[in-house]
């Protein structure tokens, strides 16, 4: 292509880019004359530019956005539409420049859709404005004429005083003399070089610190070698040589934001919704490579809240927000990561129509979505194909979107999270690295190969063997690490890549805890090396189709390294082990309840007193110790900040005080998004012990006591504890009741629930046989064990509670069992449906003090009946 | 050699001899980048079976393709040398893996004949033709063919 149209193209390009920001800012401050001229000098520029290349059809269109934007200039006020105008023409003018580009030439065609009315719009502002009749031409001007008023700018601005009346042909060669005077002081600072160069810099750069690092090995490997200290400088260098080129590379994460003002202008018209974009930290800067990935996905998210993240100017109105909605974008730097935040304050996620949705598609059945929190809700909006809008609108919610965005931020490493209050707004936080050509990787060894893993997806390392406290358990086929309080999918990456070796997971090894997308998961290894700073080279063509790898890399050895990809691993493990996981954790739930005679882990710890509390370790979800300077006294009571929220700490007994330095100790029981600490003075160990309450107990959060380990223990009362933290947990006191031993099958889908009120109903003199289903209720009475009750929960997943009455109800032999339905809402029509399928009561579901009365109503029905 | 007196009108192709087997295989000798030895070749695991696996060849990743398998022609004896014939394509590194390579002959294009049609599928997938030697026969390889690995699966 010739030279001179290639560098019009770039800079034509580019000016447009600026055109387009600043005229936006001009529509929102139509009084600034800066921003004004600034436009007005780039549009006179490309019309200038095109008349000197002969590109007469560009020529007349910037003609014509010139001649409308002079009468601003003139004092006309600024109207929308005309603004509107000018950039459709501005966006015309990119068009027949792409065309340029293809085609050599300038496409043919006629613009006068547009010309015209930027010339009437341009007529009737002349009109209405004062221009002095002398100055007023009768007609428009033709392309290459200049007006008077813009003659006498120049002549005021041309800094030589010109004694003589100044021709017009010398105003022709000063004006853009002058101009240049000011383009010549950026470009002294700064030069166009092309990507291709710096890319290649790049890869020689990354050659320089392979070879440098090679050096270094061999030199290690010689005590006194003369070489050490050249070396050393040439390593030095060699870093700083790095760091440089790395800058070339960045660019400010603005360049990606220069659309924005503009989508968000033409939405805010479209939408006829009043928005404001805010920009913050427009000059961090990162990698373009990176930058290029998530130019779109912004983009998009921004278009998906003006859609339907803000509310219409009425519905604003009425809810009491300024008519204005805001859409902030800002970014940080943190680490080696850049944060990038997006947040409007709009109408926010609807939990409701997200449950809904992801209901009608399958994405998750009531009973789940049921136990989930509101932020496990709202991350399935990056499910793919998921919206909630109810209109699809040129704009959006076609159901593309934000998993695509969140698969590009995967694909560089990054992660995405979604924050969102109902009413009041929405925001995404971004973290994506700042580079994408090194990388800091952690070396394993699996199957005799050397693997790099990507450091910024590796959560911890964890050493397993004999007598550590993380377990390598096996359920089924599926192996998992039981680590603090999640069970994790193992996977072995010598035989998920089918490397040699054993093929089965060793009790003992490494395990690289690994984080990809919403999936975390422990891949064992055979050993460990180190953490290495690795340049990362794409795949070969012939092997970019193998998922569990994202590149290669050659090591300071000279050795070529694969390097793993943790979303590639997450997805194998996915349809496989994961499953297995899932289910099974839900196998051994259940399997440990139906056996309440066998052994329970306890968590044996000291609180107040010498003598050994317990609680049953199931209930417990985190054992944490935390540092005191972190605990808070806040109206009234102690709290935390904890895993993104406040936690309330509570005492197990008045002679329990929280420390005042060092470490405290806490047991940390969670249900859904609510946690609370209980505060101890020492965890003690962890045992399986038969969990026999043998005698009860008066003090207010103890259940009673029972013999552990030969001692004899309090077993200590969650849910005493737990209203004193959330005064709506639960409702009622600790209830004791002395009863001779009567049977009951208690029918729960929670773990939480058939732990929390297996050990109650003990104490309150049943036999609790606990399962998680209606179907394994009904296999056990149709076994033909006998219960003195049923007490189960409403809603379950498969076979609900009502299912599950009218199922018992319909064999004979069971008709005179009495059923309590335990439920967490208690309408009168699910109370009048509980009676018809023959429930003898409705307890809500945290009633303790209801559900005992209750129960010991009806077991007194079933003996005086007998 | 008789061809040395050829006439310079007549084209001439300069191919590299290699040995594959109990093959002699020519490769046009402007598609020849090098000749080296492969060192440290680490193994991907999940690849197809034709790629022994990568190198770094002056700090280019060098993926080695294993004529042997790529050719159907048999494994390599344990420690048995190996050569590798530097290819690029499409801005990549190629090794291919043979057993031993000649030398270099210049033969005019108007000898070579096209393959038979009783070729070994495998061999005359990638084959571009033949040439009859004193003695033996030299397939002269399509480096584009043979390094498209999608074409190995069919007609098996």
């Amino acid at each position: 292509m010739d030279d001179l149209l290639k560098e019009f193209l770039i800079e034509t390009n580019e000016s447009l880019d600026v055109v387009d920001v600043e005229l936006v800012r001009f529509e929102q401050d139509p009084n600034n004359a800066e921003i004004l001229r600034n436009v007005f000098r780039l549009v006179h520029t490309i019309k200038g530019t095109c008349g000197f290349l002969g590109l007469p059809r560009l020529e007349k269109l910037a003609h014509a956005a010139e001649t409308l934007m002079s009468r601003f200039r003139d004092g006309t006020p600024v109207a929308g539409e005309a603004v509107t105008l000018v950039l459709s023409t501005i966006d015309r003018i990119k068009e027949i420049l792409g065309e340029l580009e293809t085609l050599q030439r300038e496409p043919e065609g006629a613009d006068t859709d547009l010309i015209k009315p930027l010339e009437r719009m341009a007529q009737q502002a002349g009109a209405k404005t004062n221009v002095p009749p002398a100055a007023a031409l009768e007609r428009l001007l033709r392309p290459v004429e200049v007006s008077l008023d813009e003659l006498e700018r120049i002549f005021r601005e041309t800094p030589a005083p010109s004694p003589v009346a100044p021709s017009v042909k010398v105003e022709k060669l000063e004006a853009p003399a002058a101009v240049q005077d000011d383009e010549a002081k950026v470009a002294g600072q700064s030069i166009r070089v092309s990507v291709d160069t710096l890319e290649m810099l790049m890869t020689m750069v990354s050659e320089l610190v392979l070879t440098r690092n090679q050096l270094l090995d061999i030199v290690r490997r010689h005590d006194d070698s003369e070489f050490k200290v050249p070396l050393q400088r040439l390593s030095n260098v060699t870093a700083e040589l790095q760091d440089g080129v790395m800058r070339t590379r960045m660019q400010p994460i603005g360049s990606a934001w220069q659309k924005l003002p503009r989508i968000v202008r033409d939405l805010s018209a479209e939408l006829g919704k009043d928005i404001e974009l805010e920009l913050h930290g427009a000059d961090s800067e990162l990698d373009r490579q990176v930058l290029e990935r998530i130019k779109d996905p912004l983009a998009h998210m921004v278009r998906n809240s003006a859609d339907h993240g803000l509310e219409s100017r009425a519905e604003r109105i009425a809810a009491g927000k300024p008519e204005k909605g805001i859409i902030r974008l800002s970014a940080y730097h943190e680490g080696g990561q850049i944060v990038i935040g997006m947040a409007d304050d709009g109408r926010g996620l609807d939990i409701k129509r997200i449950k809904a949705t992801a209901l009608a598609n399958g994405l998750a059945t009531e009973a789940e979505l049921e136990k989930m929190s509101d932020a496990q809700v709202q991350k399935f909006i990056f499910a793919p194909g998921f919206t909630t809008a109810q209109s699809v609108t040129s704009v959006s919610g076609r159901g593309v979107g934000l998993d695509v965005v969140r698969n590009n931020i995967d694909q560089i490493g990054g992660n995405i999270d979604v924050h969102s209050v109902q009413g009041k707004g929405l925001s995404f936080t971004i973290k994506i690295p700042l580079t994408l050509a090194i990388i800091a990787a952690l070396i394993v060894e699996a199957g005799g190969e050397r693997l790099a893993i990507p450091q910024l997806s590796v959560v911890e390392l964890v050493r397993v063997h004999g007598k550590s406290a993380h377990r390598i358990e096996r359920i089924k086929d599926a192996a998992v690490l039981r680590l603090r309080d999640k069970l994790l999918p193992l996977v072995q990456l010598s035989s998920l890549l089918k490397l040699d070796g054993d093929q089965t997971i060793p009790d003992r090894g490494f395990i690289v805890v690994t984080h990809a997308g919403a999936q975390t998961f422990g891949v064992v290894v055979d050993s460990v090396f180190h953490t290495e700073e690795i340049v990362v080279k794409p795949m070969a063509s012939k092997l970019r189709g193998i998922a569990m790898f994202s590149g290669n890399t050659i090591l300071g050895d000279g050795s070529v390294i694969m390097i793993l990809d943790p979303n590639g691993v997450s997805q194998a493990i996915g349809g496989s082990v994961a499953g297995a996981v899932a289910a099974a954790q839900s196998d051994t739930r259940s399997g440990d309840d139906t056996a309440v005679e066998g052994d329970v882990s306890l968590l044996i710890f000291r609180a107040g007193s010498p003598q050994p509390k317990a609680v049953p370790l199931s209930l417990v979800t985190r054992l944490e110790e935390i540092d005191c300077a972190t605990i808070e006294f806040s109206n009234g009571s102690h709290m935390m900040q904890y895993r993104g929220g406040l936690m309330p700490l509570v005492c197990v007994n008045d002679a329990v005080k929280i420390k005042r330095e060092g470490a405290q100790p806490l047991l940390v029981f969670s249900d859904g998004s609510r946690s609370m600490g209980l505060v101890v003075d020492e965890i003690v160990d962890i045992v399986e012990d038969k969990l026999d309450i043998e005698i009860g107990s008066h003090h207010a959060g103890v259940l009673g006591s029972a013999v552990v380990r030969g001692q004899a223990t309090e077993i200590i009362d969650v849910g005493h504890f737990l209203p004193l933290a959330y005064a709506d947990w639960f409702r009622g006191r600790d209830v004791r009741a002395t009863h001779q031993e009567r049977t009951l099958l208690l029918v729960d889908d929670s773990a939480f629930f058939r732990n929390m009120l297996s050990p109650v109903l003990k104490a309150a003199g049943y036999g609790v046989t606990a399962v998680s289903s209606g179907r394994e209720a009904l296999a056990i009475l149709q076994k033909g064990r006998r219960f003195d009750a049923l007490v189960t929960d409403i809603e379950m997943p498969d076979m609900d509670g009502f299912a599950l009455a009218e199922a018992v109800r319909s064999e004979q032999r069971f008709a005179e069992i009495p059923i309590i339905g335990l439920s967490s809402s208690s309408t009168p029509e699910s109370i009048e449906r509980g009676r018809q399928v023959g429930l003898h009561d409705y307890v809500a579901k945290f009633d303790r003090q209801s559900l005992i009365a209750a129960l010991k109503e009806q077991t007194a029905d079933v003996i005086q009946a007998a | 050699m008789a061809i040395a007196n050829q006439s310079a009108a007549e084209a001439i192709t300069e191919y590299v001899t290699v040995t594959i087997g109990d093959h002699m295989f020519g490769l046009p000798i402007f598609r020849v980048q090098d000749v080296f030895v492969p060192e440290r070749l680490t193994r991907v695991p999940l690849a197809p079976p034709e790629v022994a696996g990568i190198l770094s060849l002056r700090g280019r990743i060098v993926t080695a393709i294993d004529m042997r398998m790529r050719l159907d022609l048999g494994a390599r004896a344990a420690g048995a040398p190996v050569m590798a014939i530097g290819i690029e394509l499409k801005g990549e590194s190629y090794g291919l893996l043979v057993d031993a390579v000649g030398e270099v002959i210049a033969l005019p294009d108007s000898e070579c004949e096209a393959k038979p049609a009783n070729l070994d599928p495998r061999l005359s997938r990638v084959a571009a033709g033949i040439y009859r030697l004193e003695g033996q026969l030299m397939v002269v390889l399509d480096v584009d063919r043979v390094l498209d690995l999608r074409n190995v699966a069919v007609a098996e």
